[in-house]
C-alpha cells in the first residue's frame, strides 16, 4: 500500500473522524445494496423448498459431480496439451532457421488474435468434431499460443551474460537452452504460466455453448426442470461459488509462487513475471 | 468468395452488432473500472474492500457463467431488458475488473515523489490524484487498457451464442441457407481481425501521441 501512502498524509484526528464517517456511510450503502438483493431473492421466492429440493437427490448430485469431473477433465487435457504446444511454438519462435521462426510467428499471432470461441465453433461445426475434442483443441490452440509468447519472453528476459557465458564455455545452443536459459526462465515465468492456466480453466465453460456436458451444462439441465419450479437462481448460487472458488484457488497459487520466486536467489538473473492473465494480441506497442 | 458477396447484409449486421457491443461495453467497462480503481486506492476502508471483492470475484468468474447468470437470471427478478443490454452489462462488468487492475498498476508506476510533492503543496487527495498522479498514470496505462479492450472485443463472441445479433452468430443463418461453412468462418475470422486490429491501431496512435518516452 505504498501508493496509498503517497496519495494522502497520515491522517490527523479530524480527518480520521471524517474518514470514519465516510466509512460508515459507504458501509451502510453497501449493506443496503446487499439487503436489497436479499430482499429481491426472498420476494421472488427463491428460497422455497421446491426450488432447493433437487439438490437433495442423489441423481442430481451425481449429475453435478459428473459435470464438474468433465470440466476438470477438459481443463487437464487442455492444460497439458497447451503446455506442450506452447513449448513447441516457443522453440519454433526462438529457432535459428528463418522459415521455422516465420511459420511459428504466424501461427502464434493468428491464434492469439482469434476469439477462442470462434475456433471452438469452427472445429465443432465446420469440422464436425465431438464436443470434448473440439473444446480441448480450441483451448489448446489459443492457450498454447499465449504460453509460447510467455515462454519466449521468459527466455529472452534472462540476463544476456548468462547466455554469453554459456556459449563461451563451448556449449551448443541445445545445451545453453536446456541447462542455462530455460530453467531460469521457467522459474521466473511460473506465475504467468499458472495465470494462463486460470484462463484455460475459465474458458472450459465455453464447452456449455457447444453442448459439452460440463458443470454449467449440468446446472442448466437442473435449472430448466419444471418439476422443481425452474430453480434457476438456486443453481447459479450453487454453481458459481464452486467455479469461482476453483479459479481463485489457482490464482492464489500463482500469486503465492510469484511471491516465493521473488525471494528466491535462483531467479536473480530474471525479472519474475507478475501473476496476471496473459494479455492478448495484437501487441499494443 | 460469393459467400461474402451474396450475404453482405447478414455479415454487415453481424459486424455492426459486434462493433456496437464492443463500443457500449467498453464505455461501461472504462467508467466502472475507473470507479473501482479509485475505490481501491481510497482512504475509506469499506470502499477498498468493495473494490477488492469486485475485482477478485469478476476476474475469477468464467465469462460464460456471468452471461448465463445475467441473461437468464436477472429476468427472474422481473428485470426484463433486451438481450443486447444484458450482454453489454455482463461484458462491461467483466472487463471493468481488468481495466481496474490496469489503472491501479498505472498508478503504481507514478514515482512516489510526485504524490508526496503534490501533498506537500497542500493539495487534497482529490487534487493530487486528479491533477498530478492520474495524468501521469494515464500515459502508462494505454497499452494494458488497449489489450483489455481487445480481449473485450473477442469475448463479445460469447454474446452471439446467447442469441444476440453478432458476427459469430451469422454462421447459423448462413449454414441454414446452405452456404459453405468453412468460407463462412473464414469471413467471420476476417471480421474479428478487422475489429481487433482497428482497436490495436487506435491504441498505437494514442500511445504515440501520449505514451511515455522510455
Amino acid at each position: 500500500m505504498t501508493t496509498a501512502n503517497a496519495l494522502y498524509d497520515v491522517p490527523g484526528p479530524k480527518t480520521r473522524k471524517r474518514h470514519r464517517l465516510y466509512g460508515i456511510a459507504s458501509t451502510v450503502v453497501i449493506l443496503a445494496l446487499l439487503g436489497w438483493i436479499l430482499y429481491l431473492l426472498f420476494d421472488t421466492d427463491q428460497f422455497t423448498y421446491t426450488k432447493w429440493m433437487p439438490f437433495e437427490y442423489k441423481g442430481i448430485q451425481e449429475l453435478l459431480l459428473r459435470g464438474l469431473g468433465n470440466t476438470l477433465k477438459a481443463f487437464g487435457l487442455a492444460a497439458v496439451l497447451s503446455l506442450a504446444l506452447g513449448t513447441l511454438l516457443a522453440v519454433g519462435r526462438l529457432s535459428d532457421h528463418r522459415p521455422v521462426r516465420w511459420l511459428s510467428t504466424v501461427v502464434v499471432e493468428f491464434f492469439r488474435a482469434m476469439p477462442v470461441l470462434v475456433m471452438i465453433f469452427f472445429i465443432f461445426v465446420a469440422l464436425k468434431v465431438q464436443p470434448l475434442p473440439a473444446l480441448v483443441v480450441g483451448l489448446t490452440l489459443y492457450n498454447g499460443s499465449v504460453l509460447a509468447e510467455v515462454f519466449r519472453s521468459g527466455v529472452n528476459s534472462v540476463e544476456r551474460g548468462q547466455r554469453e557465458a554459456a556459449f563461451a564455455l563451448g556449449m551448443r545452443k541445445v545445451h545453453v537452452m536446456s541447462y542455462v536459459l530455460v530453467p531460469q526462465a521457467v522459474r521466473a515465468m511460473l506465475p504467468a504460466i499458472i495465470s494462463q492456466l486460470v484462463v484455460a480453466l475459465k474458458d472450459t465453460s465455453l464447452g456449455y455453448l457447444i453442448t459439452y456436458e460440463e458443470f454449467l451444462h449440468a446446472g442448466k439441465l437442473i435449472a430448466s426442470n419444471l418439476d422443481y419450479d425452474l430453480p434457476f437462481i438456486p443453481v447459479v448460487m450453487v454453481i458459481s461459488p464452486i467455479y469461482i472458488g476453483m479459479c481463485m484457488l489457482l490464482s492464489w497459487f500463482a500469486g503465492w509462487v510469484s511471491r516465493r520466486e521473488q525471494r528466491s536467489p535462483k531467479t536473480g538473473a530474471v525479472d519474475v513475471a507478475p501473476a496476471e492473465p496473459g494479455t492478448l494480441l495484437p501487441r499494443v506497442q | 468468395m460469393n459467400v461474402l458477396t451474396d450475404n453482405f447484409s447478414t455479415f454487415g449486421d453481424g459486424f455492426l452488432g459486434t462493433v456496437e457491443l464492443t463500443v457500449y461495453a467498453s464505455v461501461l467497462a472504462l467508467v466502472l473500472g475507473f470507479l473501482m480503481a479509485s475505490f481501491r486506492v481510497a482512504p475509506v476502508g469499506s470502499l477498498r474492500v468493495f473494490g477488492t471483492v469486485w475485482v477478485t470475484v469478476l476476474r475469477n468468474t468464467p465469462l460464460t457463467l456471468l452471461f448465463f447468470a445475467v441473461l437468464l437470471g436477472l429476468p427472474r427478478f422481473g428485470l426484463v431488458l433486451p438481450f443486447k443490454v444484458f450482454a453489454v452489462l455482463a461484458l462491461g462488468c467483466y472487463t471493468s475488473a481488468f481495466i481496474c487492475e490496469a489503472l491501479r498498476a498505472g498508478i503504481n508506476t507514478v514515482p512516489r515523489g510526485q504524490g508526496e510533492a503534490a501533498r506537500s503543496l497542500g493539495m487534497s487527495f482529490g487534487q493530487s490524484l486528479g491533477l498530478v498522479v492520474l495524468p501521469q498514470a494515464f500515459r502508462s496505462v494505454i497499452p494494458p487498457v488497449g489489450s483489455a479492450l481487445i480481449a473485450l472485443a473477442k469475448n463479445s463472441a460469447i454474446a452471439g451464442a446467447f442469441s444476440v445479433t453478432e458476427l459469430l452468430g451469422t454462421y447459423r443463418t448462413l449454414s441454414e441457407l446452405g452456404y459453405n461453412i468453412v468460407w463462412t468462418f473464414v469471413w467471420i475470422a476476417v471480421g474479428y481481425l478487422i475489429i481487433t486490429l482497428a482497436i490495436s491501431a487506435l491504441f498505437n496512435a494514442l500511445e504515440r501521441k501520449w505514451g511515455v518516452a522510455r
